[in-house]
């Protein structure tokens, strides 16, 4: 009896020691438990966004979002995730860079989280998994909304692209504006307005299992879509630009000298975008980056040229604001002509010399000498404020990311740069567009436009407006005015324009083969922009038919017209094309016709091809 | 120590009919609470699955009808038979470990087609039947040499169910059999004697655990350190615990459960379940009527009229408690989790059915005594 008892004491004991531990996890510890226990089941789930659509001027469609399928996997629910992917390698045709991404994202995301495995699944493949998806749990295919460019080529230097986020861009993205969304703006529209066509994710709040299967849920809060965006961009320019440079690399960009409007953005080669939305393979991409003629790298923004003698008008007008050059004033070109205390001889490009030479005759005829003698009166310093005044060496600030400045430059910045001083021949390279004054394409449309426009000007844009993806509320954004130059004169600009319009009506003009029957008037300037790598000499020895491609001479242009009422600035640069006049304006010419006409009077024979849009493995 | 004053001696009444056919009532009754309790979490605990409740429910009648049998055999039979149901539950051991059914890792399961159970649930009555039995033969308390053959009798089913292995079970034997020599007058030297050559030994038991039953262990220590993987069981298991409360979310509320966090939520860890839903109140009114049924059961081994009859009622109401307390321990997070089901709650075939036959053979020692005595 007394061990009995000895057993019931040491089982009370026991007991209470279970009681005590209950009393603490129950009562005392409750909240704690409480906590954790809802924690456990509450899952905060997103609802991505919309984005928005975006279309040109007309309502043509630019990017939109699509269904498409997608290969998802939930890690938590998958055993072995090696063997799973080597089963489904076949099946979805994966090669090692998707499936090493794909272990990327796997760690960074929750466990019962699904992670794209492969975009883009064609429908057979998707009919292929459906059959054998008993052997995969954890893997789903679902549709996704995904990004579009019904353009393609046409507008990716524009329009841009989206693609994964990357862990760069994770650190500096705010995460609850993401949530739910995989996807960012790279390049282009894309990125450059990335906050409007993203719009506000929405969360849901979710009861999850411990699986993370969802099964009903608890709270909801509403996001907001992206908002759609209106270009400025009228997509048939845009062709037709690109049709224009064919085969030829560089870049056109129209203007709307009115409001600053981008009327077309062309950059050559170029590449589908659509490649980047579902995961650009490894291959492509290095296919892309390393093709030498740069399809990724967008020419109208990013691209400095020297101007070549498209500059020439602008020097004129310095000329004249200054007081350097009198509007009488004339020059007789020999063909070459030298500076004090140096034995350097400047030529001009017409070896046997224009004659004699005034303002006007030397913008029709493009005379080196007289410029050389302008920029030589007005010394680097003046020529460096005067093209300041027109954004010379500063990005326009158009609504595209990474746009170059150019260079616009100065002894300050020769001697900042390259501890040299700035020597009086380099002047005289710069009155003609040459040595280092180096412009983008977008910058050269830009002062054309403001010549056009007489000094005043807007800031380059490609949104016209943005609509509200519920209501369809559409809201204007304002052109943005800039501060105008300031020339004593009209009469000085109209002279100028008059030498510009004689460019391209006068019969001795550089371009008036190309726009002798344009029903409009114009007013232009061709330009023809060295390549470095040959001497002066060297290059204007040869044909250009006997210079090795890649060292021939960029050929520009820029107009714009009706000369009375401007409606569009253009400039193109071709690429080792040779002269302005018989390679780059008949593009603009195209351009300006299909703008002020609605379609292409002009007709010649294309220049010689090589393949216009550039894809992935070559 | 009454604490079940019987009433019911010669009464003509339900109970007294009860009585008669060598049924128990009070024990009966205290076992049906529980294991109409029992059925009542296991709905909710097996996610609202009828099956498995009538399942269950089935193998509780099963278990009632071997009580019954069990109940009516006289205690002297169980004696008689001792050695030969010890020898047949070691012989099937033996098998198991040649021909059973392998299952996470572990080889208990014993198939002859329609049934399959695991020879050492057997094991859990024959070695306490036996000891008792032997321990009878000598005067007690038992001599030193008694002792070490009595020694002998428990470390061989040990072994056997060890190197299956099942650790819970091999427990519950050396608890069953230890007990009905403590019973027995095993002096306090040997026992504390006992203990030390345990706490010296400790370290070559570690050497002979399964991975998992060392890894369960370690965790055991430090749950937290791993919550995703080894420490989850526990983990999750405290979280259902606690947050029930004292009052408990309510019958099918729990969420821990409900939601799949908890695992084994209606075999080991069903005692979570019922502190989920039914709060510190609800298991506390467990832990009374299994306070109730061990105390019926010492009851039963302090009236007892022979030595043997007073072991063996002794060393089964004692283990009984060993069974509930390792479970609940390890619930709670107090004891490693070695695999002990919670008696008559948790969903599962064999305990059930050698659990009720251990409360037959009480009910048998308590009314075969009171025939006697009339």
């Amino acid at each position: 009896m007394a061990r009995i008892w000895v057993a019931v004491g040491v089982g009370l004991a026991l007991t209470a020691l279970i009681v005590f531990r209950l009393v603490k996890l129950q009562i005392i510890d409750r909240e704690y438990y409480v906590t954790r226990a809802e924690e456990n089941r509450m899952r905060l789930s997103a609802v991505p966004p919309v984005r928005g659509l975006v279309t040109d001027r007309n309502g043509v469609l630019l990017a939109e979002n699509k269904p498409a399928f997608v290969l998802e996997v939930v890690p938590e629910q998958v055993k072995d995730m090696n063997g799973l992917l080597e089963r489904l390698r076949p099946l979805a045709e994966l090669d090692d860079y998707e499936i090493d991404r794909f272990r990327e994202r796997v760690a960074k995301t929750p466990r019962y989280r699904a992670v794209p495995l492969r975009g883009n699944l064609t429908q057979q493949q998707v009919a292929q998994f459906q059959l054998n998806r008993y052997q995969f749990p954890g893997v789903d295919v679902n549709a996704k909304l995904t990004r579009s460019y019904p353009l393609g080529a046409a507008a990716a230097h524009v329009v841009g692209y989206v693609g994964g986020i990357t862990e760069r861009e994770l650190n500096q993205i705010e995460a609850t504006a993401y949530r739910g969304l995989s996807q960012i703006g790279k390049v282009g529209v894309e990125r450059s307005h990335e906050e409007e066509l993203r719009g506000t994710p929405g969360t849901k709040i979710i009861e999850a299992n411990a699986y993370g299967r969802p099964l009903r849920e608890l709270d909801y809060k509403q996001g907001a879509p992206g908002k759609n965006l209106i270009l400025t961009i009228d997509s048939k320019v845009q062709q037709v630009a690109q049709d224009a440079l064919g085969g030829l690399d560089g870049a056109v960009v129209a203007l709307d000298p009115r409001n600053g409007e981008v009327i077309a953005l062309v950059s050559m080669p170029t590449f589908d975008p659509q490649l980047f939305v579902a995961g650009i393979d490894h291959a492509s991409y290095n296919a892309l980056r390393d093709n030498r003629r740069r399809p990724l790298y967008n020419r109208a923004l990013q691209g400095a040229y020297p101007p070549g003698s498209t500059v020439k008008p602008f020097m004129a007008l310095a000329g004249y604001e200054y007081d350097t050059l009198q509007p009488a004033h004339s020059e007789f070109c020999s063909g070459s002509m030298g500076i004090a205390r140096t034995n350097r001889k400047y030529r001009c490009w017409k070896r046997t010399g224009h004659g004699w030479m005034n303002m006007a005759s030397a913008v029709t005829q493009s005379c080196d000498i007289y410029f050389y003698k302008v920029a030589e009166g007005l010394g680097i310093k003046r020529i460096n404020s005067f093209m300041d005044l027109f954004g010379l060496g500063s990005p326009t600030g158009v609504d595209l990311p990474l746009e170059h400045s150019g260079l616009l430059p100065s002894p300050e910045w020769k001697q900042r740069t390259r501890q040299q001083i700035w020597y009086p021949g380099e002047t005289l390279n710069v009155g003609i567009g040459q040595g280092y004054l180096t412009t983008t394409p977008i910058q050269l449309a830009q002062i054309t436009a403001r010549m056009a426009m007489r000094g005043r000007g807007f800031k380059p844009h490609v949104v016209q407006a943005t609509q509200d993806a519920i209501s369809n509320q559409i809201e204007r954004l304002d052109p943005e005015p800039l501060k105008p130059i300031s020339h004593r004169l009209t009469q000085d600009w109209d002279k100028v324009e008059n030498a510009m319009v004689q460019v391209t009506s006068s019969r001795r003009g550089t371009a008036y083969n190309v726009y002798k029957d344009a029903p409009y008037s114009s007013a232009g300037k061709t330009g023809t922009a060295q390549v470095a790598g040959m001497s002066q000499e060297e290059l204007r020895a040869r044909k250009l038919t006997e210079t090795p491609f890649h060292l021939r001479d960029h050929a520009l242009f820029i107009a714009y017209g009706p000369v009375e009422d401007p409606k569009i600035a253009v400039a193109v640069i071709a690429e080792h094309a040779g002269h302005g006049g018989s390679s780059a304006a008949p593009i603009a010419r195209k351009v300006m016709d299909q703008y002020l006409l609605g379609k292409v009077l002009y007709e010649s024979p294309p220049p010689e091809g090589r393949e216009s849009a550039i894809g992935g493995q070559e | 120590m009454t604490p079940f004053p019987d009433k019911t001696r010669g009464d003509s009444t339900v109970l007294g009919t009860l009585e008669m056919v060598h049924i128990d009532p009070v024990l009966l009754a205290l076992l049906l609470t529980i294991c109409a309790l029992g059925l009542t979490v296991l709905y909710s605990a097996s996610g609202h699955s009828a099956d498995m409740v009538i399942n269950q429910a089935q193998r509780l009648a099963v278990g009632m009808g071997v009580m019954v049998v069990a109940a009516h055999l006289p205690p002297e039979m169980y004696r008689a038979g001792a050695p030969w149901f010890y020898g047949l539950a070691l012989i099937l051991c033996a098998f198991t470990l040649f021909l059973g059914d392998e299952a996470k890792g572990a080889q208990r399961w014993l198939d002859f087609g329609i049934v399959r159970f695991q020879p050492s649930e057997l094991m859990k009555l024959a070695t306490p039947i036996m000891v008792a039995s032997f321990l009878h033969g000598f005067p007690l308390p038992p001599r030193w040499h008694t002792v070490i053959l009595t020694l002998g009798l428990i470390a061989i089913p040990t072994m056997l169910v060890m190197i299956q292995p099942d650790l819970g079970t091999s427990l519950l034997i050396v608890a069953s059999g230890t007990f009905a020599l403590y019973l027995g007058g095993l002096r306090w030297r040997y026992i504390l004697g006992a203990v030390a050559a345990i706490g010296a030994s400790a370290p070559i038991l570690w050497s002979q655990l399964h991975d998992y039953q060392r890894q369960r262990i370690l965790t055991l220590l430090d749950p937290e350190s791993d919550p995703l993987g080894a420490g989850y069981h526990i983990a999750q298991s405290k979280i259902a615990i606690g947050s029930g409360g004292p009052t408990g979310k309510g019958w099918l509320e729990g969420t821990q459960a409900k939601l799949d966090f908890l695992p084994e939520s209606h075999t080991d860890f069903i005692l979570a379940v019922h502190a989920e839903e039914l709060g510190l109140i609800g298991v506390s009114l467990l832990i009374l009527l299994y306070i109730g049924v061990i105390a019926r059961g010492l009851q039963v081994a302090a009236r007892a009229q022979d030595s043997f009859q007073r072991l063996l009622a002794g060393s089964l109401s004692m283990t009984f408690f060993v069974y509930v307390f390792i479970n609940m321990g390890m619930v709670i997070g107090l004891l490693p989790v070695v695999g002990v089901p919670l008696p008559l709650m948790s969903y599962g075939g064999t305990s059930m059915v050698s659990l009720l036959a251990g409360f037959g053979i009480l009910m048998s020692i308590h009314t075969h005594r009171k025939l006697l005595a009339s």
